[in-house]
């Protein structure tokens, strides 16, 4: 790891931050929207709550841009399925922006069963002056009143109204790992462990069944779906990850199931690397396909990768986020932390590549000159308007000052979800229970 | 009413084994040969143990973690198919990942273990395939709300209380004849009143060789307890 890494100069503000853990607070996922003006955190308790960057503002250069709270919402409760005698989390699993296509912005929210739209509007104006109703809403006395008026619209407090627009029940039999809203903006996908469904946006009570991996006999059930996201561009084009390390890439056109996919994107095991958690550790998490379109980036459990979408037999880049753990994978094994499910993600460039670890550590990748940085968010390293410092894990041998040895990573401060803007160097971080978001104030030439 | 098994149920049975494996927590240190990642030329006995483990709580969940029951099965093969690379038997399908040391004692209690470990996903099966029933997925896109926001049975369950009206004029047979109530009589989902079940599953519920779950449970038992001498190769031991 770098040595002469980039000492990105970032500037950072602090949002959201509990002075008490509970359980409910967890986040559970980040999105941005698609112009990078809002950012969506779903927690475990069933709450969703937007933030919207602040337009920047000459008079106080300091503050340009910082988010702020903008709504926050009961997406999902816990809910009881009486014949199966189980209750379904109300944690919300994904969160997706849909384009914004009028003044109100809209996202799709999903527990592990349920699909929920939202609206997001503005109210900041309030029609004053009714001929029936006086100022507090009561009828008026029809005897006093003696000329027409005309209400007029006053304006008022900027209010921030959220409604539930659309439900999607009862599509999933198994745990929903993901939505992916499709660039026809008409249609979008969800996937559980087994199948995939398509559905039309407007439509609540059917969806069509597009992938359907489940096995004849349940024995035979060697392999699950992971993620699964559309391509950016092509709207009949989807690919799907594996708990195998595969990716299967499959084309809507070529038929109604598309259980044969189109192309299936694989790396050989390494035979010098091989053990018994070979496979837990090929396990697909997160995919996600470059803003271009032409690449796919794949979080497993050790390493990023990202595939060329004209060359199945191997990704073209590799990755490492945490090798110093292949000698501990047995102990990680025990106490299932080799299980977790780490997400990465794009810049807007796709030059550089992101995803989180342990110990609150994330990672960056540079693609084009290589470099990497470890960087870590925590209230105890950071502190507002100061420069992160590169961290770095030493694995014996030479040990600098600021290192921290493998030995006393702490495996319950997981970074499971980040998110970078999609046009800036912005980027939001869930650590457990709190926010950061961090923002590159100088032009590096890392763009 | 079953009640379901929930998180909090699940943190209590995991302490109990944890327990049961701190007492001799060898083969965590990360030095140790049977851990070392080398190719996996010998299975740690411990690692299978431990696998089994897993499974077993993973399948006591109200419901599974589906991911994570496939990857402990398929390392559960993998450490097994290793171990008795000659026992190779029909109902772990994978090949032996590399010869190991054939041990008479392993390969006997193998058949057992195959055999358990095939009924146990056989019974996730059976849950599905009841899952399957009140719930129909839009394979070819269904009109309408197949369950209108609830399974029929709901009405049933919900006890005939209120009036339900015409629900209740089929009579009690009625209700219940679109209902597959394997799942009551699966051991796997047992409520929380009939205790702790030694073994991954079993009980009286199975049609399939019930005589077989009776040697699972006390071997799976065993080897749990310690007393059944699973065969450790030298060096390694408790």
């Amino acid at each position: 790891m770098g040595e002469d890494t980039d000492t990105r100069k970032i500037n950072h503000s602090f949002l959201r931050d509990h002075s008490y853990v509970t359980e409910a607070d967890i986040i559970s996922t980040v999105e941005f929207n698609h112009t990078g003006e809002l950012l969506a955190t779903g927690d475990k308790g069933g709450r969703v709550v937007i933030f919207q960057r602040e337009p920047e503002s000459k008079n106080a250069p300091h503050s340009q841009g910082e988010y702020d709270v903008y709504s926050t919402f009961q997406s999902h409760e816990p809910e009881f399925d009486y014949l199966k005698s189980l209750e379904i989390e109300e944690k919300i699993n994904k969160i997706k922006w849909l384009p914004q296509q009028n003044a109100a912005h809209s996202l799709l929210s999903t527990n592990d069963k349920t699909i929920k739209l939202w609206k997001i509007t503005e109210r900041d104006k309030r029609p004053e002056g009714y001929n029936l109703k006086d100022e507090e809403g009561k009828l008026k006395d029809l005897s006093t009143v003696t000329s027409l008026q005309v209400p007029v619209l006053k304006p008022m407090d900027l209010m921030v109204e959220v409604s539930p627009r659309r439900v999607f029940a009862n599509g999933h039999t198994y745990h929903i790992n993901s939505i992916s809203v499709n660039s026809d903006c008409e249609t979008y996908m969800s996937a559980d462990d087994l199948r995939i469904n398509l559905w039309h946006l407007a439509i609540t009570d059917r969806s069509f069944n597009i992938v359907d991996i489940k096995p004849a006999n349940m024995e035979d059930l060697t392999e699950v779906i992971t993620a699964s996201e559309f391509h950016p561009h092509h709207c009949n084009l989807f690919v799907y990850s594996s708990s195998k390390g595969s990716l299967r890439l499959c084309d809507m056109r070529a038929a109604a199931l598309c259980d044969k996919h189109s192309k299936l994107f694989e790396e050989p095991e390494d035979p010098s690397n091989r053990s018994f958690f070979s496979e837990i550790i090929s396990s697909v998490s997160d995919v996600k396909f470059s803003h271009s379109g032409r690449y796919m980036l794949t979080r497993d459990y050790l390493t990023v990768k990202v595939w060329d979408l004209n060359m199945e037999a191997r990704p073209v880049e590799t990755y490492q986020v945490h090798d110093y753990l292949r000698s501990k994978l047995c102990s990680l094994y025990e106490n299932d932390c080799i299980f977790d499910k780490f997400e990465c993600a794009w810049n807007g460039s796709d030059s550089v590549i992101m995803t989180g670890a342990y110990n609150n550590f994330f990672r960056m990748f540079d693609r084009n000159t290589k470099r990497d940085v470890t960087l870590e968010a925590s209230r105890e390293s950071s502190k507002p308007r100061a420069v992160l410092k590169p961290r770095r894990v030493c694995v014996g041998g030479k040990r600098r000052r600021d290192d921290i040895s493998v030995d006393s990573l702490d495996f319950t401060k997981k970074i499971l979800h980040t998110a970078w803007h999609p046009a800036e160097n912005i980027i939001a971080i869930a650590a457990t229970n709190n926010l950061y978001i961090f923002q590159d104030k100088v032009n590096s030439e890392m763009h | 009413m079953m009640l379901s098994k929930g998180l909090k149920r699940k943190r209590e049975e995991e302490e109990e084994e944890k327990e049961a494996l701190a007492v001799d927590a060898w083969w965590l240190d990360p030095s140790h040969p049977a851990v070392a990642q080398a190719p996996p030329a010998v299975a740690s006995s411990s690692l299978f143990d431990l696998s089994v483990l897993k499974l077993r709580h993973s399948l006591r969940q109200s419901e599974p973690d589906l991911r994570h029951l496939v990857l402990v099965v398929n390392t559960l093969r993998r450490i097994q198919a290793s171990m008795a690379p000659a026992a190779a038997l029909p109902p772990v399908p994978s090949p032996p990942a590399a010869p190991g040391v054939a041990d008479p004692l392993l390969a006997s209690s193998d058949a057992a273990l195959s055999a358990s470990m095939a009924s146990l996903l056989e019974d996730l099966s059976h849950i599905e395939g009841l899952s399957q029933a009140p719930q129909p997925l839009a394979d070819e896109g269904p009109p309408g709300r197949p369950t209108g926001g609830a399974p029929p049975g709901l009405g049933a369950l919900d006890l005939l209380g209120p009036a339900t009206g015409c629900l209740l004029d089929d009579g009690l047979e009625g209700l219940f004849e679109d209902i597959d109530t394997s799942m009551y009589d699966s051991e796997l989902w047992a409520p929380a009143s009939e205790g702790l079940k030694p073994g991954p599953e079993g009980g009286p519920g199975k049609e399939e060789a019930p005589e077989l779950d009776e040697a699972e449970l006390d071997y799976l038992m065993d080897v749990l307890v310690g007393t059944q001498a699973l065969e450790r190769p030298p060096g390694l031991g408790r």
